[in-house]
């Protein structure tokens, strides 16, 4: 359990390497069913990222106490109190945002991206390293669940972030806003995200 | 630290500590949040109060009254508003079910005479950027100082007068439905 980490490293493979999104697909529920326009995205991105960033830390601190075989429901009962209480920070003091986001809120418990982070990182790792892990790959979630908030309300509605940059009555192309959208969007934000990454990299 | 066996009465253990823990951390939360959740919740009622009636001096907040129809799951609410003790209008919360995505509730204004004097969508889960125009003044405008007697609540397509929203008809015909309960209550409770 003494491997150095370099944390740099390891910050940045959430945005990239690793990205949740387009790399690793991972957390497709909330990716696809909220992303119609970038607020949206962005504000279940952030909402993801701290209920990421509080499980990891807290499963980091108590990983040795709790017994192998029941690790998952334990995880899971952490992961729902920080969602629970997202839900009712939101509610009580930025309503706006949870009238958008309310729905989907309680979906961020099956994201797998949180359970997946608890159970291969916070779990073996200590607790410095969870909370970079967590924020490279929250940032990492942000980032391309804004992206493709954007494209699609770029595309479907004509606006960016509900400023809107045609008239009333032009015409767009609605398909991106509707859920078949989301997947058309989403496949070409990989390649072309997959495309850079990789000529990067090498 | 070793990692702690799975007997049987650590995993119960462990277990029984943490969703102890957790129940009382959300009961902390929740009793923390109680007061400003009502709160903004109350905000938002006066504020789509104000929108949608004229000006009225009372608090039409405390004379709600709340009518059990079949039609909503919801009771309907009826405010009634004061000017100078005049009576000056009544805002009638009302639903429907039929959305694109479910419920639509919005809050209908009326002066005495009947007329629509606005309407303020309060919960809706519609698509954005199709269904979601329905709170935007282009669609809104069309009822204002209409009276339901004689402006059929229907979309154009139903043989209505109602100029449905492009690409979201069904939520456009839901939200005259709601419009027109509103107005039977209304009238049922003049």
């Amino acid at each position: 359990m003494t491997k150095i980490i370099d944390q740099k490293q390891n910050f940045l493979k959430g945005i990239i390497k690793e990205n949740p999104v387009f790399v690793m697909l991972l957390g497709m529920c909330p990716t696809l069913g909220v992303t119609s326009s970038a607020l949206n995205g962005l504000g279940m991105g952030i909402a993801t990222l701290f209920v990421l960033l509080m499980s990891n830390i807290v499963v980091s601190l108590i990983k040795t106490q709790i017994p192998n075989k029941v690790r998952i429901p334990a995880y899971i009962i952490i992961i729902a109190s920080f969602v629970t209480i997202v839900e009712m920070v939101l509610e009580a003091f930025i309503p706006f945002l949870y009238e958008q986001l309310g729905i989907f809120i309680p979906l961020i418990v099956v994201n797998c991206l949180i359970l997946g982070r608890s159970e291969s990182f916070a779990s073996k790792n200590n607790l410095l390293s969870s909370i970079i892990d967590a924020l490279g790959m929250g940032l990492g979630f942000v980032f391309a669940l804004t992206a493709l908030g954007a494209t699609r309300e770029i595309l479907g509605s004509g606006s960016i972030f509900e400023m809107k940059f045609i008239s009333e009555d032009a015409n767009t192309f609605i398909l991106f806003i509707l859920p078949p959208g989301a997947f058309i969007a989403l496949a070409y934000l990989s390649v072309i995200f997959n495309k850079i990454s990789i000529k990067k990299l090498s | 630290m070793p990692k702690k066996e799975s007997t049987f009465i650590n995993m119960v253990l462990t277990l029984t500590i943490i969703t102890i823990i957790a129940g009382f951390s959300l009961g902390f939360v929740d009793d923390l949040t109680k007061g400003p959740k009502a709160k903004a919740r109350l905000e938002r009622k006066i504020n789509a109060l104000q929108l949608v009636l004229p000006k009225f001096d009372n608090n039409p907040v405390t004379e709600k009254k709340l009518i059990k129809s079949d039609q909503v799951k919801d009771s309907i609410e009826i405010y009634t508003a004061f000017f100078n003790n005049e009576y000056v209008g009544s805002a009638i919360v009302s639903s429907s079910n039929n959305g694109f995505s479910g419920l639509i509730k919005i809050m209908v204004g009326f002066n005495p005479k009947g007329e629509i004097q606005n309407i303020v969508v309060l919960e809706q889960k519609e698509t954005p950027g199709l269904g979601t125009k329905m709170k935007d003044e282009k669609f809104i405008q069309q009822f204002r100082e209409k009276d339901p007697a004689s402006f059929n609540l229907k979309v154009e397509k139903d043989g209505g007068d109602v100029d449905a929203i492009t690409g979201a008809t069904i939520t456009s015909r839901a939200f005259g439905e709601a419009t027109q309960l509103a107005s039977d209550e209304f009238n049922k409770n003049k």
